[in-house]
């Protein structure tokens, strides 16, 4: 009895860390701090669990033989991947970590079920409730984040099935019939496997349709449901540091999904429904296609960037993509020798995922004070002589402010076009993630230099040397 | 109905737990500027590794010679500790990438 209150005891300890850990984690200051004590929290009621929810008893040896196999696989493949993995891939990254922790929520509502279906319940039984919505809402997660590290990792395309959005009502509502059922019929192995197999059909048409872009707005929506997959866990056991743990991701993973979106001026709905590129007017060629652009030499680049006084750096995606920022950081230490003042212009949803292009930059040892935010560069546009854009497309689009028929209109963007010069590094004339043609392309003052980011930026920066 | 209310009367505690925490997450999350979304995500997404706590009381109450379960069960201990253990590495990770840089004054 002493050692269950004991672990009381921890698990509220652990709650409240992660509670102060959250609170810190959403100050720049004591950011890194935050984490570091909520990891502490964790390992707090682990140990806590271990050793006090059951004394020992050495008839489960192979029980604890099997936890400690478990925990060590985790760790050892969990530290590998965190550590190995590429800074421009940490969004995918999030989402595995993600999906494991459905699968988690997911395997403990099958293995509860087994126990559960010994007891015979009739009418509403609130414990199998709890189970189902946790094997749902843990597949949902698994399903749905395995698919947005697919599309981020690059191994499977957006795809759109006909009628996706009908055949995903369909599959909520069947979703809601089936437990439906079981809480007046009692359950049935049967319509529980069904559930778990519809949940995870579902978890992936549910991302399946939405653009790459979208998907860091759909990963914090899946690590909110995943938070309450572990709460429902923590309520079907009383564990009052799943629950804490567990809701406080669900509802500030909610906060945070709804602040993404506003930070693409965007509503949730249209985020999930992918309005992007489907169907929209806007999506369809605006610019006329006589149109043309200009393209601009290496070597008229580098005298243009060297005789500017002020230089303004717009990376997106495409930087991260052909790892080019150490070289971009290269060409700036270059041009501020010579007297030119750099700095970086980061939209907030420039990249895959907010803040993105600050860790991207910030690894490539570019000091922080160089990265200015959207609203406190835009007013200093007019007065900039030349604007690289490298691989970003959407956030320096004019028709977000322009075209009201623009699936993007209405987002706030860097106001690129307001500068003196404006010099787009980018692969070819593909359009960007929302689809949409970029008009300042066309515009005169533009110069297009064609080419893989990195590359371009070696050569620039080679000849930016020889001027 | 009855039932519904029994089962409600009976874990009151744990439903204001849930109502408080929902309302102190909204809280805790409001005003976090851009640039830190992606770490606080990785972060929240470490901390639902919670979960591997109750794989592991899963484990603690399966019979030893419940097979189904202890395979079961240890996949999700795996799976849960990858949870918590990647989340909070990747989320250190790059939590230091702005940490050795000056600091905005």
């Amino acid at each position: 009895m002493i050692s269950l209150n004991i672990l009381e005891i921890t698990y509220l300890i652990a709650s409240l860390t992660f509670i102060v850990g959250l609170k810190m984690l959403s100050h720049p200051d004591s950011a890194r701090k935050g984490n570091l004590i909520a990891a502490a929290g964790m390992l707090i009621a682990i140990v806590a669990t271990l050793t006090l929810y059951q004394e020992f008893d050495s008839g489960k040896g192979l029980n604890y033989g099997l936890i400690f196999l478990g925990l060590a696989v985790g760790t050892g493949i969990g530290t590998v991947m965190a550590k190995k993995v590429q800074m421009t891939s940490m969004p995918q990254m999030v989402s595995f970590f993600n999906g494991m922790g459905g699968a988690c929520a997911a395997l403990i509502a099958i293995i509860e079920f087994q126990h559960h279906q010994h007891a015979t319940v009739t009418g509403f039984d609130g414990e199998l409730l709890v189970m189902l919505l946790g094997l749902l809402i843990g597949s949902v997660s698994f399903a749905g984040s395995m698919i947005a590290y697919g599309k981020l990792e690059g191994k499977i395309k957006d795809k759109v099935l006909p009628m996706n959005q009908a055949i995903n009502m369909f599959l909520l509502a069947v979703i809601i019939i089936l437990i439906g059922i079981q809480m007046f019929n009692g359950s049935d192995p049967l319509l529980f496997y069904a559930l778990l197999g519809i949940a995870l059909i579902y978890g992936i048409l549910f991302v399946m349709p939405i653009g790459g872009a979208d998907m860091p707005v759909v990963i914090s929506l899946l690590n909110s449901f995943t938070g309450m997959a572990a709460a429902f866990g923590g309520f079907l056991y009383g564990n009052k540091a799943m629950l804490t743990g567990g809701i406080l991701v669900g509802s500030a993973g909610t906060i945070l999904t709804i602040l993404m979106c506003k930070a693409m001026n965007r509503s949730l709905t249209n985020v999930l429904l992918g309005a992007f590129g489907v169907g929209s007017p806007g999506a369809a060629k605006t610019g006329s296609s006589d149109q043309t652009v200009r393209e601009i030499t290496i070597s008229d680049t580098a005298v243009l960037l060297s005789y500017s006084q002020s230089v303004v750096i717009v990376p997106g995606y495409g930087l991260a993509v052909a790892q080019a920022q150490h070289v971009c950081h290269e060409l700036e230490k270059l041009l501020e020798e010579k007297g030119v003042e750099v700095s970086y212009a980061i939209h907030p949803v420039a990249g895959r995922m907010p803040g993105h292009m600050n860790v991207l930059l910030a690894e490539a040892d570019v000091p922080y004070e160089r990265l200015q935010e959207m609203e406190e560069i835009n007013p200093r546009l007019a007065n900039t002589d030349v604007v690289v854009v490298i691989g970003a497309n959407d956030v320096v689009n004019p028709a977000a402010k322009n075209d009201p028929t623009s699936p993007i209109y209405g987002m706030p963007i860097l106001d690129v076009d307001l500068a003196k010069n404006v010099i787009i590094l980018k692969r070819g004339m593909a359009s960007g993630y929302a689809g949409i043609e970029n008009e300042l392309f066309f515009y005169p003052k533009t110069r297009m230099l064609f080419g893989d980011a990195k590359d371009s930026l070696q050569k620039l920066t080679a000849e930016v040397k020889e001027v | 109905m009855e039932l519904l209310l029994e089962y409600l009367g009976n874990n009151m505690e744990m439903i204001y737990f849930l109502v408080l925490a929902i309302l102190l997450g909204v809280e805790v999350i409001s005003n976090v500027p851009a640039i830190l979304h992606t770490p606080l995500m990785s972060g929240a997404n470490a901390i639902h590794g919670v979960v591997v706590v109750g794989a592991i009381i899963v484990m603690l109450q399966a019979s030893p010679d419940n097979y189904l379960a202890l395979s079961v069960g240890f996949l999700a201990v795996v799976v849960g500790m990858l949870n918590v253990i990647g989340g909070f590495v990747v989320t250190d990770r790059m939590l230091e990438m702005f940490k050795k840089k000056p600091k905005k004054s």
